[in-house]
């Protein structure tokens, strides 16, 4: 054995680690990174005359100042920044008072709430969707008919038909389905502060919602910002709730649309219009910068001025 | 403690909003799966009424059972969700226990690379998705769904599960290779089995996204044979706009699987939540 002694002090070759990693890294280079930026270098093509040429930023411009495509464009992007808004003053604010009162060790039934309270975030969009159309609709007489019970009948309309209304009330609905997710990860930052530390409040004579102001508050601020990079993304890749409410069209009269559903009617064509997969991929390069600003603005301008608070 | 300052009125406004909240998170589906039950007159007479032996009626189930073919669907969704999952826990628990347990140069790297995957969404790549499975003959085949869901589950199953590798003792590692245990075999006998409690979270995590995913089964697999249960419901529900007891059936029938699901892995799920996402 004394030949094999020194390949023992060789760096030996770990084959085992290239094993380990190559599937993963195969598939998601594969499938997810090379598509990536293989979508947004075709954004810098164009076909012209059936033939396949660079056209540099030229989609970009069509896309900003092209009267045929700016309108629609200028109009996602700012139904979108709606539908982000929507979710950070209702979904958020809903998600901290709920996780707030279940935070409470004496409070009974807390695992039956927080499971209710989480159902609707497994359920698909295209139920989601349906659902709430049915409940909205005129037709069937749910809502009117609740709003009758409690006088307020007159207040019915059927929002989702409204070109002011409609994309409110799809934000309220996804608000609906999603709220669970901020409750749950604000509950289990709250589970996770140290009894000393709300002793030491209660000791000082801070109490109940000063408290909670004071103190749990700054301490959930890390997950606040998570949560709020996370709705961010995720409300800046939406689509399927308003496809299956509204259609690809995203209507009353493009009142709906947004980024996702423009890409996919830009993309496959709808109607009249035919599919193009270089607008497609502009639009989806557009979407990309539009997230990664986001997420850099969140990783460097946030959370770096966040304390954390170590326990 | 605030323990003691709990006072009644106060445990009965906490109860009464989270009442109040658990209503409307449940509302929609309960006047959905009760209408299903009723027939057609009581549906719009009065909605909010539960079946009763007059208004008990099983058509719409009859209807989406006899034209539709949810089994299919159904099945095809199995396939895909399953051999994603399968795909994401063997190779991203692969892809962890190398970062977590090997120092190598450019580890550090490869981490963030994987972990890039966390914050974009994969949908962005679509255009070029298509071609490539265009390309190679994929479209409308599950293998094409189950690559996409394996790369699109692997960062946050691998940036989890490396979190929970490190907390495994390297003492019992070591024991391993002192008795001569192959590598391969101490991930696969040692390590497997002390993760699985994490395994289970990033499965819950993982498998929800992808058996209610719209968008890829509707680019890449919209043929009747691969069809998935939410695109089929999305189709289905639309042939049958006006026939109210076959929409609220298959509604119905959507709902329930994942509702069953949910209710099995729940407690898991809370555990996964409220021990590692927040760190």
């Amino acid at each position: 054995m004394a030949a094999s002694a020194p390949t023992e002090h060789k760096p030996a070759r770990r084959w085992h680690i290239v094993v380990f990693l190559a599937p993963a890294v195969l598939v998601y280079t594969a499938i997810m990174i090379i598509p990536l930026f293989s979508t947004l270098f075709q954004s810098l093509f164009n076909t012209v005359d059936g033939e396949r040429a660079f056209v540099g930023l030229g989609n970009f411009i069509t896309l900003f100042f092209d009267p045929r495509w700016a309108q629609s464009f200028w109009n996602a992007l700012a139904n979108n920044f709606w539908f982000f808004v929507i979710h950070m003053i209702v979904q958020n604010p809903i998600g901290v008072l709920l996780a707030a009162i279940l935070s409470n060790p004496n409070l009974r039934l807390r695992g039956f709430y927080r499971t209710a309270i989480f159902i609707p975030t497994i359920l698909s969009f295209v139920i989601v969707g349906f659902v709430w159309k049915l409940i909205l609709s005129p037709l069937w007489g749910i809502a009117p008919n609740m709003l009758d019970a409690i006088g307020l009948r007159s207040l019915f309309s059927p929002w989702l038909g409204q070109e002011g209304a409609a994309l409110t009330t799809l934000a309220l609905v996804s608000v609906w389905q999603f709220v669970g997710i901020p409750m749950m990860l604000i509950y289990a930052a709250l589970l996770s502060i140290p009894d000393e530390v709300i002793e030491a409040a209660e000791i000082d004579g801070v109490t109940g919602a000063k408290q909670f102001f004071k103190i749990q508050l700054p301490l959930i601020l890390p997950t606040i910002g998570i949560i709020s990079i996370l709705t961010f993304v995720g409300n800046f890749n939406a689509f399927d709730l308003i496809y299956v409410s509204q259609g690809a069209q995203a209507g009353p009269n493009g009142s709906t649309d947004i980024l996702g559903t423009l890409l996919y009617r830009t993309f496959f064509g709808f109607q009249l219009q035919q599919g193009d997969p270089n607008m497609g991929s502009a639009i989806a390069t557009m979407m990309f910068l539009i997230i990664l600003v986001g997420v850099s603005i969140y990783l460097f301008g946030i959370q770096t001025r966040l304390r954390r608070y170590q326990f | 403690m605030n323990t003691a300052r709990a006072s009644l009125p106060r445990a009965f406004a906490a109860h009464a909003v989270l009442i109040g909240y658990t209503l409307i998170a449940l509302f929609p589906v309960f006047v959905v799966v009760i209408n299903a039950f009723k027939d057609r007159r009581a549906i719009f007479s009065d909605p909010l009424a539960l079946p009763g032996p007059e208004s008990f009626s099983l058509i719409g189930f009859e209807t989406v059972t006899n034209q539709g073919d949810f089994l299919l669907y159904f099945q095809n969704s199995l396939i895909v969700t399953v051999a994603s999952l399968f795909c994401v826990l063997l190779f991203g628990a692969m892809a962890a226990f190398a970062l977590s347990e090997y120092r190598f140069k450019g580890n550090p790297l490869m981490a963030l690379y994987l972990a890039l995957g966390i914050m974009i969404p994969i949908r962005l790549g679509t255009v070029a998705i298509l071609q490539i499975m265009v390309a190679t003959g994929l479209v409308n085949t599950h293998t094409a769904l189950i690559l996409v869901y394996t790369a699109q589950g692997l960062p946050l199953a691998i940036f989890i599960l490396s979190e929970f590798m490190r907390t495994v003792s390297a003492d019992l590692k070591n024991a391993g290779r002192v008795d001569g245990l192959s590598e391969y075999r101490i991930f696969f006998t040692l390590v497997l089995p002390l993760v699985r409690p994490a395994m289970a979270t990033v499965a819950v995590f993982t498998m929800i996204p992808i058996w209610n995913d719209l968008w890829f089964p509707l680019i890449l697999a919209p043929a009747e044979a691969t069809k998935t249960v939410t695109l089929g419901a999305q189709v289905f529900i639309g042939q049958f706009v006006t026939n109210w007891n076959a929409v609220l059936a298959a509604l119905t029938l959507a709902i329930i699987p994942v509702l069953v699901l949910y209710l099995i892995f729940s407690r898991q799920l809370i555990r996964g939540i409220t021990s590692g996402a927040v760190k």
